[in-house]
């Protein structure tokens, strides 16, 4: 045959590399393919269920492999790019790329938000970091809601309060990481004094939508997750759009100061839940979304025992229940970014308009409401507008939750008037100052809304209140601080706090954060240009979160300078 | 919903028209306000995180992004308030603070150091500087310096959103957020397809072409003057503008053409090199009387003066006149051929017909459409009396229903890939068939993906139109109103039930029959077709199956509905229109119709040949019958393209004369006598009709090197060396001819297009726009309805037997275009794709003990290939895919030169073959 030869002499190429014998990017494993396959078994392959299935990865193998991601991008068809940035922008998962160590077997997280640092957090860090051993991790950790019980760790998904370095290791030593499941009333016991009463009312054609949202206006029921948007108005809005409808209920309580929507859910699921059914009652949202924090891994168990419970009680027919897990991301706590997140992306705000009520959960006018505002709607409408009403004090409406925490004898949720001062806090149902603390400042709504002096103490904590002061009540976590407390070294922490928790989705926020954490470091603070950039913050990010970060800068240079010089 | 809404801007009340931001509102008006992440070319949505454009609006507790903003009736906005302007400036000043340098940043002249110009913000920034990545040099095209990323997200629009190639993502949260390509590994280890998208898109010089920058990643190198043209590759007609320095291409960027929109793939963007490559022939050359011909004859680089010798222009212009006069004397016009390009021209495909024919009286004039779509145009021409696509691939936008058969677009048009990503993104059905997986091609945005047996296409189809008819899915007014033959094929297509049909092409019965269903009764279905239904000795009757679907369920002539073969080269469309087709003059006019040839006899004063001439495959065949003496052949490289490259090298080597006018020694021009250097698609003007029927202009970029001189004055130097009398002044002087003649160009001049820069035909007047989607009405058919022509299930020619078990299938890479001639020699596609493989399933390599990188050897009853094995994902098992642009382990020495007998396309899709690992890893001599 008069044959052709191979040659490089006819080559057209320069021939100075080499062909790549796979084809573009990484190879899939096989076995890899067969273990998420595995995993995942029947679960629908969805785009939404993105952080559900690697959670089901985190939790079996300790971590993300990156083998397991290409075969989980494979298997939901979804490409690589996308399955990473959502896995890398949340804190509880571990991306273990190709040849690199699997992270130590236990996990430690230390809480080093403002509550917990201010009990010793910080060396107890260092403690454990150096007696640890290889077997174990010690990560630093924003706020778990357990600022009362300060300070706090989490092993596994076990909690530790009040710990110490030994104490902490002794649980991680013992081998069980699961959460421990406070005692709370379950269906049975909720449901024998009187519970989903009210809901069966509504369900049934006893009571209206219309007289319901009316009583939770007059109760003046508002927002508790921190905006204090009337809730009954809320419910009239989405209402009044087309459906499909949806509601999403937010858990995902992350503002540090912050624990009793935790205390709520831990105690009491119940009310909460027949809360819920009531508001996808009085909006026919088809389906109603949890979105619950991975820092609460007991509600968790707890909800997913007791929402089976109402749905085979037929309570929730009206509607359908998921439960979505958090994976370690505060800004999942603003809504529309809670909204991303429960579609399986990146906790990225969206920018408004148009607004969730409009345009929300896939698109949908959706519902959102925080957990403890649901917790209150059976009571009131079992009780009336004017038992809510009527118990709020220096001309303010109904009960609140102030959770307090800080340099106080007796920290905890002070379910009290609504109105009530940081004064009256500390003396009357705190019990006072710590011993050997006197009162300099306090927190009245976690990091983001500012620090106020001890001789402001005397507002009434409540929406609408605090505003003119450069600060605001928001989610009613009151940080009680002391003469002990270098409000500079507090601003920082909150600012660090920040830092690690935007998203960084826009620049003010995402380079503001990190300059202002930088600015803030230095020995004396440049406070002309934090000043400015504070305003731009304020002025140009898309969210609360970068609007309301530099709270604390101006709280500091307004009302402690002296700590400043 | 479509009123205007009145709002005031600077104090001056406006109007914005629905859904139009307040920036665009803004800058219609003139007011000029900064942007980062916002880009206003099409199809880039408003993200609105930089910041940068923030306005201030009366009542609002904070500032607005105003790319984003839409204004509401009675708003009040201020652009340039001392609040929004400071924020602006700060977000400026909070990004300088972490970019490099300017005087040695990436690009100095980015949009955003232009941007700190125009605000006379200065350059420095008062906020201590943050941490830098490090640079990126994996990719040998682009530069990735993520030191300048502002986390703007626009690379990540354009590779997800744009183009849809899915590499690009915002990785990690806060400021540590991060461009990660896949799974953050280097840009070059990652699946990126080199698009470039995000190179255009991105404002700092983050990610750059990587020949603008030195070693350190600092720009060096900026253009002194730019050109619009066309890109030179596939038949998508991407509109390009061309940076040049010193009459050197720098770089490429895309241009907001009607078929790409700003878009273009790595070919375009990154292949332009291959015009300055050493290799060029810059001088005419002739052969030496002490190197005879030899079909196995091969010329590496360093050798060329082993067997040619440098001439005169006189000397060889003459020397190839008089060769083929000399055989047109003795033997007569059946004696000679012509084989034109489809890269080249209209104008030069006109002038190279009307040269064989006017010249040599001979119709012996075809060029690669032949190995392409000629069986697709046959059965167009026999249904539809029109060959040409009846909708452009953007109508993707319109349908429900998208089929891609036979045709891998993301590697082959890859632009026109990205129209049909975006309608499967927002929802549309999209529907893949192909016995080769596209796993990283369309598959992924499949809602279906129907991997049948190669070369079972027939019974695929025959499936569905049995379902179609069976179920009385049919449009029963629109095949009564507008077709013939229906009754014809219902009483055929019972013998193909699905079921039946099942055996042959493993596509399971109820798959076949709900994907007849969709197709059949969306509100608009649209059909993509390639080679992989066209070279097949079935593929008039593969293309017969897809016309009877359009025509049966009436999805064809609607918007989003219709039939579109992908054109492969970017002129073939044209080429073909120009009459490069040995049955027909310019514009499908048969030579066999008497009043149509007396037509042109006298257009041209001169008697033209009745009979119709010889195909591509078969003027070789008659070369070795002794009836073929002499060849002219421009831009075309059969000795690479040819099914059975042995026989086909045998039969150029034995022409008595063969003149080839080329840009490179291509091994068909090893076989020449007289080679004639010539020019470049960025060196000329000319005009080229894409896949879509659109004429768009090319103009020259920069010079021809050394003697290369203009393909269309060359055909003319040597039509009047034989007695022709021609005197074309400029390829205007062409295209004006052709308008005399081509009614399908009525309405387009030259100066319109080079107004317009693209006009489709049929146009109805000069100054509307053509129409995109044709046969609305009826079929320019002598009776206005077309043709429904059932087809019969063939097999393949040659089956795999116990000698040779194996399907060997070719094709093309994303990164080579066609016989590899022009992207062989660009040295970033030569860096992408170095060397010849032989894509294997992974099975079968097990199976051998062949490892991913090994060399294999791969034979068929007519040759065989030493190359290496690529372990690919997208091969089932017992296929063997070779793509044909390596000519050191050419794949057409092996693939079967069997014909189609109406379209006469050789089945380069499927022949047997059998593979042995070579134990000794041979690497390729020296």
């Amino acid at each position: 045959m008069n044959e052709i030869k191979t040659g490089q002499k006819i080559h057209p190429g320069s021939g100075r590399r080499k062909a790549p014998t796979f084809n573009k990017g990484r190879v899939l494993d096989g076995t890899d393919l067969e273990k998420v396959r595995a995993l995942l078994g029947d679960r629908p392959r969805r785009r939404d269920l993105l952080i559900e299935h690697l959670h089901l990865i985190q939790d079996s193998e300790g971590c993300l492999p990156a083998g397991m991601l290409h075969a989980l991008a494979t298997e939901m068809r979804i490409p690589m790019a996308e399955i990473y940035e959502v896995a890398s922008f949340y804190a509880h998962f571990d991306i273990v790329k190709d040849g690199e160590a699997r992270p130590a077997p236990v996990t430690i997280r230390v809480c080093e938000s403002l509550s917990c640092a201010l009990a010793g957090a910080e060396r107890l860090i260092s403690e454990l970091e150096s007696n640890a051993g290889s077997d174990i991790r010690v990560l630093r950790a924003p706020c778990m809601g357990r600022c009362d019980l300060a300070p706090a760790a989490e092993v596994g998904h076990r909690h530790v309060d009040h710990c110490t370095p030994d104490s902490v290791l002794e649980v991680a030593r013992s081998g069980d990481l699961h959460p421990e499941i406070p005692e709370y009333a379950d269906f049975s016991a909720y449901r024998a004094t009187g519970g989903y009463k009210v809901l069966e009312a509504c369900t049934s054609g006893q009571r209206s939508v219309e007289e319901v949202i009316e009583t939770l206006s007059d109760g003046g029921l508002r927002g508790l997750g921190g905006a204090g948007f009337p809730t009954g108005r809320k419910w009239s809005f989405v209402r009044a759009e087309t459906g499909p409808r949806l509601m999403a209920v937010n858990g995902d309580e992350g503002e540090p100061g912050t624990f009793k929507d935790r205390l709520y859910l831990e105690s009491n699921p119940h009310q909460f839940l027949e809360g819920m059914l009531i508001g996808a009652w009085a909006v026919e949202a088809e389906e109603v979304y949890i979105y619950l924090r991975d820092e609460y891994p007991a509600a968790r168990e707890i909800l997913l025992k007791e929402i089976a419970a109402v749905e085979a009680a037929g309570l929730a027919k009206h509607t359908k229940i998921h439960l979505r897990r958090g994976a370690g991301a505060y800004i999942c706590g603003e809504e529309s970014a809670m909204i991303e997140s429960i579609e399986g992306k990146r906790g990225l705000p969206r920018h408004r308009p148009p607004f969730v009520s409009v345009r929300g959960l896939f698109d949908r006018p959706t519902l959102v409401n925080n957990v403890e505002t649901l917790y209150w709607v059976p009571e009131i409408l079992k009780n009336g507008a004017e038992w809510f009403a009527s118990q709020g004090t220096n001309g303010c409406k109904g009960l609140r939750s102030y959770s307090v925490s800080g340099r106080v004898k007796n920290p905890g949720v002070k379910l009290v008037a609504a109105g009530t001062t940081a004064r009256e806090l500390i003396n009357d149902h705190c019990g006072g100052m710590a011993d050997g603390h006197s009162f300099k400042g306090y927190l009245p709504g976690g990091p983001s809304g500012g620090i106020l002096p001890a001789d402001m103490a005397d507002i009434p904590l409540d929406f609408g209140q605090l505003e003119k002061h450069g600060s605001f009540v928001g989610s009613h976590a009151v940080v009680i601080l002391s003469d002990k407390d270098d409000m500079k070294d507090v601003a920082l922490n909150l600012l660090k706090f920040f830092e690690d928790e935007s998203c960084g989705q826009c620049t003010p926020c995402r380079n503001g954060t990190e300059k202002a954490v930088k600015l803030m470091s230095q020995p004396s603070w440049d406070s002309d240009l934090l000043t400015e950039l504070s305003q731009v913050m304020a002025d140009a990010s898309i969210c609360g979160l970068g609007q309301a970060a530099p709270n604390p800068i101006k709280s500091v240079m307004k009302y402690f300078p002296g700590d400043l010089k | 919903m479509s009123e205007r809404i009145s709002f005031e801007l600077n104090g001056e009340t406006v109007e914005a028209n629905p859904g139009e931001t307040i920036w665009q509102v803004a800058d219609r008006l003139g007011t000029e306000i900064p942007h980062l992440c916002w880009q206003p070319e099409k199809d880039y949505r408003a993200d609105g995180n930089c910041r940068a454009c923030m306005v201030e609006i009366e009542g609002e507790r904070t500032l607005a992004a105003s790319c984003i903003r839409t204004p509401s009736p009675g708003m009040k906005v201020h652009t340039a308030s001392e609040r929004a302007k400071k924020s602006r400036e700060m977000v400026f000043e909070l990004l300088i603070a972490d970019q490099p340098e300017r005087e040695t940043s990436h690009d100095p002249d980015s949009k955003f150091w232009n941007w700190v110009d125009a605000m006379q913000i200065g350059d420095a920034s008062r906020f201590p500087a943050g941490s830098r990545p490090l640079a990126d040099s994996s990719h040998s095209a682009i530069a990735v310096n993520l030191d300048a990323c502002i986390n703007c997200n626009l690379c990540v629009r354009a590779c997800r959103e744009v183009q849809v190639n899915d590499v690009i993502g915002m990785a990690y949260r806060g400021n540590g957020s991060k461009i990660v390509f896949d799974f953050d590994e280097g840009m070059g280890e990652s699946t990126c397809v080199a698009c470039g998208e995000c190179v255009q898109a991105c404002p700092t010089g983050a990610l750059m072409e990587a020949n603008l920058l030195d070693k350190a990643g600092h720009r060096t190198e900026y253009a002194d003057r730019v050109v619009d043209t066309l890109c030179p590759y596939c038949g998508v007609g991407c509109q390009t503008r061309v940076h040049v320095k010193d009459d050197k291409i720098l770089h490429i960027d895309g241009r907001d053409g009607p078929a790409n929109v700003n878009r273009l793939c790595v070919k375009g963007r990154f292949g332009f090199d291959y015009i300055h490559h050493p290799d060029r022939l810059t001088v005419p050359l002739i052969r030496r009387d002490d190197a005879p011909k030899a079909g196995d004859q091969q010329i590496g680089r360093g050798e060329v003066s082993k067997y040619f010798r440098e001439a005169t222009w006189e000397e060889a212009l003459d020397r190839a006149a008089v060769g083929l006069k000399k055989v047109f004397d003795r033997d007569g016009g059946s004696a000679l051929a012509g084989f034109g390009s489809a890269k080249c021209s209209n104008e030069e495909a006109y002038l190279f017909q009307k040269l064989i024919r006017q010249g040599f009286g001979t119709n012996n004039v075809d060029h690669c459409t032949r190995l392409c779509h000629a069986s697709s145009v046959a059965a167009l021409m026999e249904g539809l009396n029109s060959g040409a696509v009846t909708a452009p691939f953007t109508a993707a936008e319109q349908s429900d229903c998208i089929i891609v058969i036979g045709a891998r677009p993301a590697e082959n048009h890859p632009v026109a890939a990205t129209f049909l990503k975006n309608a499967a993104k927002r929802g549309k059905e999209l529907i893949v068939m192909d016995p080769r997986g596209q796993n990283n091609g369309l598959s992924r945005h499949a809602t279906r993906v129907l991997q049948f047996k190669p070369g079972s296409d027939v019974a695929l189809l025959n499936g569905m139109l049995h379902t179609i008819v069976e179920e009385e899915l049919y449009d029963r007014q629109y095949v009564a109103a507008n077709t013939e033959g229906f009754e014809a094929l219902k009483s055929s297509i019972k013998d193909f039930s699905p079921e039946k049909m099942e055996e042959i092409c493993g596509i399971p019965a109820e798959t076949v029959r709900s994907v007849a269903r969709l197709y059949a009764t969306s509100t608009a279905s649209l059909i993509f077709w390639g080679m992989g239904v066209s070279q097949h000795i079935h593929g008039t009757d593969n293309a017969r199956c897809l016309i009877a679907l359009a025509l049966t369920t009436g999805q064809i002539g609607r918007p989003g509905a219709g039939l579109h073969p992908l054109r492969g080269q970017n002129n073939v469309q044209g080429a073909s229109d120009a009459g490069l087709i040995p049955m027909v003059f310019p514009d499908y006019k048969s030579v066999e119709d008497a009043d149509i040839r007396s037509h042109y006899e006298e257009f041209w004063g001169t008697q033209l040949d009745p009979k119709k001439g010889l195909t591509v495959v078969e003027i070789i065949d008659a070369i070795l019958a002794d009836e073929i003496k002499a060849m002219y052949i421009l831009g075309e490289n059969p000795a690479m393209s040819d099914p059975d490259q042995n026989h086909a090298r045998a039969a150029l080597a034995k022409l008595e004369h063969l003149v080839v006018q080329d840009i490179f020694l291509t091994e068909t021009a090893w076989h020449a006598d007289v080679v004639l250097p010539a020019s470049a698609h960025a060196e000329k003007w000319g005009t080229f009709t894409n896949t879509n029927r659109q004429v768009q202009i090319a103009r020259p970029v920069v010079p021809a090197p050394g003697q290369a001189r203009q393909d269309w004055e060359l055909v003319q130097e040597l039509a009047r060396r034989i007695g022709l009398d021609w005197n074309y002044g400029h390829p205007s002087d062409v295209f004006a001819e052709m308008t005399e003649v081509m009614p399908s160009l009525k309405n387009i001049t030259w100066q319109r297009l080079e107004r317009e820069e693209a006009v489709t035909y049929p146009c109805d007047a000069p100054d509307r726009p053509g129409n995109a989607i044709i046969f609305g009405d009826r079929f320019p058919t002598a009776t206005g309805r077309a043709k429904i022509v059932p087809a019969q299930v063939t097999p393949p020619a040659e089956l795999p037997d116990a000698d040779y078990p194996m399907v060997l299938t070719t094709g093309r890479l994303l990164e080579h275009w066609h016989t590899g001639s022009m992207t062989r020699r660009s040295a970033t596609l030569d860096a992408l794709e170095p060397e010849a493989i032989a894509a294997l399933n992974r099975w079968d390599m097990k199976r051998m003990g062949v490892s991913a990188g090994d060399f294999v050897r791969v034979s068929t009853r007519r040759g065989e290939v030493t190359l290496k094995a690529r372990q690919d994902v997208d091969v089932p098992e017992g296929m063997i895919f070779i793509p044909f642009c390596f000519a050191e382990a050419a794949a057409n020495l092996l693939t079967n030169p069997q014909l189609d007998p109406m379209g006469k396309i050789p089945e380069f899709k499927f022949c047997a073959a059998k593979i042995e690992p070579l134990t000794e890893k041979v690497e390729a001599a020296e």
